[in-house]
């Protein structure tokens, strides 16, 4: 990579105005600034208003244990388009307090309180500094390096107890239930009355408003599992009336700690477990995570795998847009017809998946340097009909079937509105912040394998309404298509992996930030690795996670029923969101 | 007008409710039920009703499909011999780590010898990920078709043991041709390559 001339400005600008408080990590491998704790704020100000990064892609944590300091990685991003421009601060081990950023960035919120609820790093100024993930009450901070989980067996795969004298035991005969929960010192389990979520509900009423008609403000709980809330997810929210005062979602009840698992798992290991993220959009998480590594590898894959992963990701965006509209449909209220008429075209789609990778979702189909087997010449042919008869054919009936319906268009205008400016601040990505007229998208704004040389256009709404999203999305398809056409007419013959598959990837240390245009917005992966087979920090930045702290503005002011609606317009998967 | 867009747009439901009397009666009984049915409506010219009646009919698994893995195995003098070597590979590179492997040892030398005295599959755990049908060297550990594994009892019947995980090379090569082909060929190569030097 080449320092362009404005990072080399920023650079000096940046050393000379805050002196000591900011120098260049120089650790081999590792990128950007390291800036001291006090200065934070100051630096990150100027970086807003004097430098335009103005977007916060991601925050979390590396605990570096048994070394005695915690550290918090910033990624930012110019709304404009441009790489990125790392900030990392580091704080003692044992009172990790680290000023937030949430005044500047609102964007920061979930992503705080994550690293916040999993590394136990404090942020002072945080509004609503509560766990996220795990419940109130749970012992400890899973992510960091010295905590150990129920069936703990060992630091990192592969254990020994496989092979050669793998004689087997159920984990659960290994390590009992009950002997291996641990709890917080003055907790009895059985004294224990569930509490009232008093921290929860005494976090509401954030909005103070004059209104003419004074009405008692009353607390109502959305799930956890309303019918339509795509999964275990729980929205509290306060009412004045039919009209949203006040919100937070709730989550964390598919919680799995995948980020603990990854760091035990070995790099390739790894892979598989990318699917389970979000489980419609599995090749796009393959896509991330192997990008990710690759950085860090410093290796290419061939032509050829490029296509394929190129062809493979926009299979993905078509079918998990046609998923989404279908199932806003259902929100909305038209019970499943049309959310059965986009399954089909995901059928289609899925059938090649499977034919390729062996599986409909769980895909596991990237490698390190390429991906895991060619595809055969029929399902080239096959994905040709598709892509050239078949999706546009029913792309034009679907528009025909829903865009100008008028119920759609009266349930969907201007509602769950989020302005430019908002949805930069919150760091939101993906086609709700195209709606809302940013026209800002991975694949054009900081490239990565062939997209450089691929014609499409970005699709952007005006509005940042759901019916915005709507079209967005529809016409992202369209372009899904253009670009498949011209993948499926240029893509050349030639080998589909770098090198020989190995199962033990050498990956030097460092760190690395992966990021693609998943369907469902910026997703990215970051890695930090020690040199050792498993890697030491495994984060990833799930955009449906992220577009969730904009819920509370897209709903603020609405009526209760058009919630779902709007939740349904971020287009959410649990298992991404929950990790 | 107000409403003409729902009309337009009932009106693509009929069509979809219409389309699948018209097809049923043109393609007439061999619409349901038969394999040629079932290929039909899976291809990109389906229309009207799209589903597929599970368990009567069943949509056919494409070669490379993949859920649990099975040991190979030859047979030589009418005597079953593993081409497994219990080399741990597989045992190494699983995600969730549900392979379990015993190597043999001489009961003389106390040698290890390369062949598996005990294998376990904990096929609740096994996440079908396929990596170790991928990274076996020795095309030991293959990818079943096999889906239909539901049991009343998870403890007794879902830990897979050798003589469960056993399957002759012939059902391999049934089950995916091609990559059987592609491998008998790799292997023919070698051998050749051997005589020649
Ligand atoms: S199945 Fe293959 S990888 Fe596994 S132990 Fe046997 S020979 Fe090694
Ligand atoms: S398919 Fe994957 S999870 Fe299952 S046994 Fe093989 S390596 Fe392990």
């Amino acid at each position: 990579m080449t320092t362009s001339w404005i990072e080399t400005q920023l650079t000096e600008y940046l050393l000379e105005r805050f002196g000591e408080a900011v120098q260049p990590d120089s650790r081999p491998g590792y990128l950007g600034f390291l800036v001291a704790r006090n200065k934070l704020l100051e630096v990150c100000r100027s970086l807003r208003d004097e430098f335009g990064f103005d977007y916060l892609s991601s925050v979390t944590g590396v605990d570096y244990h048994p070394e005695p300091f915690m550290e918090v990685v910033y990624h930012f991003y110019k709304s404009t388009g441009g790489s990125a421009l790392v900030m990392k601060t580091q704080a003692p081990r044992d009172n990790p307090t680290v000023p937030s950023l949430c005044s500047l960035y609102p964007g920061a919120d979930f992503q705080e309180r994550e690293a916040w609820d999993l590394l136990g790093i404090r942020f002072e100024g945080h509004p609503d500094l509560r766990r996220i993930l795990m419940w109130e009450g749970f012992a400890g901070h899973p992510l960091r390096k010295d905590w150990r989980e129920p069936f703990f067996e060992e630091d990192a795969k592969p254990f020994k107890s496989r092979w050669p004298e793998g004689h087997f035991i159920r984990v659960e005969d290994n390590n009992p239930y009950k002997n291996n929960v641990s709890y917080p010192p003055d907790f009895d389990p059985g004294k224990w009355v569930p509490d009232k979520d008093e921290l929860l509900y005494g976090g509401l009423q954030s909005f103070e408003e004059d209104s003419e008609i004074k009405t008692e403000r009353i607390v109502v709980n959305l799930g956890p599992q309303h019918p339509s809330t795509h999964g275990v997810f729980r929205m509290v929210v306060l009412l004045e009336g039919e009209r949203v005062v006040d919100l937070k979602p709730v989550m964390g009840y598919l919680h799995r700690n995948h980020e603990k698992i990854g760091e035990r798992n070995t790099y390739l290991q790894n892979m598989p477990f990318t699917d389970r993220l979000d489980y419609i959009c599995s090749m796009s998480n393959n896509f991330g995570y192997a990008l990710a590594v690759e950085k860090l590898m410093g290796i290419q894959p061939p032509e050829r795998a490029e296509y394929i992963r190129v062809m493979m990701a926009e299979l993905t965006r078509f079918l998990n847009h046609m998923f989404s509209i279908g199932f806003l449909l259902n929100d909305l209220g038209a019970f499943f017809t049309p959310s059965l008429y986009a399954i089909e075209e995901r059928e289609l789609i899925l059938d090649i998946f499977e034919e390729v990778a062996g599986s409909r979702m769980m895909c596991n189909y990237f490698r390190f340097g390429g991906v895991a087997r060619d595809v055969p010449e029929q399902v080239l042919d096959k994905i040709k009909t598709l892509v050239h008869d078949r999706l546009p054919r029913k792309l034009d009936e679907f528009e025909r079937y829903l865009t100008h319906n008028e119920i759609l268009r009266s349930r969907c205008e201007g509602v769950g509105v989020l302005t430019p400016e908002q949805a930069i601040a919150l760091s939101v990505a993906g086609p709700v912040l195209r709606a809302s007229g940013v026209p800002y998208d991975v694949r054009r704004a900081d490239p990565y394998s062939i997209y450089e040389r691929l014609e499409f256009d970005v699709a952007y709404g005006i509005h940042g309404d759901i019916y915005d999203r709507y079209l967005v999305r529809i016409e992202e398809m369209r372009q899904s298509l253009r670009i498949l056409r011209q993948v499926l007419k240029d893509i050349p013959n030639g080998p589909v992996m770098a090198g020989k598959p190995q199962f033990q990837v050498r990956v030097p240390p460092g760190e690395a930030y992966g990021r693609v245009e998943g369907p469902k917005g910026e997703l990215g992966f970051y890695v930090v690795s020690n040199g050792k087979p498993n890697p030491w920090r495994y984060h990833v930045r799930a955009p449906s996670f992220i577009n969730l702290t904009s819920l509370k503005t897209m709903a603020h002011g609405a009526k209760v029923a058009d919630l779902v609606a709007i939740l349904g317009s971020i287009d959410i998967v649990l298992g991404e969101v929950d990790r | 007008m107000n409403g003409l867009w729902i009309l337009r747009g009932l009106g693509v439901t009929l069509k979809h409710f219409i389309e699948t009397y018209i097809e049923d009666f043109r393609q007439g009984k061999k619409r349901y039920f038969t394999a040629q049915g079932i290929e039909q409506r899976r291809s990109s010219k389906t229309r009207g009703i799209f589903t597929v009646q599970y368990p009567e009919e069943k949509l056919p698994v494409p070669e490379e499909f993949r859920y649990l893995p099975f040991l190979v195995y030859e047979e030589v003098n009418g005597q079953r011999k593993l081409r497994c070597t219990a080399c741990g590979i597989c045992a190494k590179v699983c995600p969730p780590q549900c392979i379990w492997i015993v190597r043999s040892t001489d009961p003389e030398t106390g040698r290890p010898v390369p062949a598996p005295s005990e294998f376990y599959i904990d096929v609740d755990v096994c996440m079908n990920c396929g990596f170790c049908a991928e990274y076996c060297p020795f095309d030991a550990i293959k990818m079943d078709h096999d889906y239909e594994i539901a049991s009343f009892d998870r403890q007794r019947e879902h830990v897979f043991d050798l003589q469960k995980i056993s399957k002759p090379v012939t059902y391999y090569a049934k089950i995916r041709p091609g990559n059987y082909a592609e491998e008998q060929r790799a292997r023919m190569m070698k051998e050749a390559a051997k005589t020649i030097a």
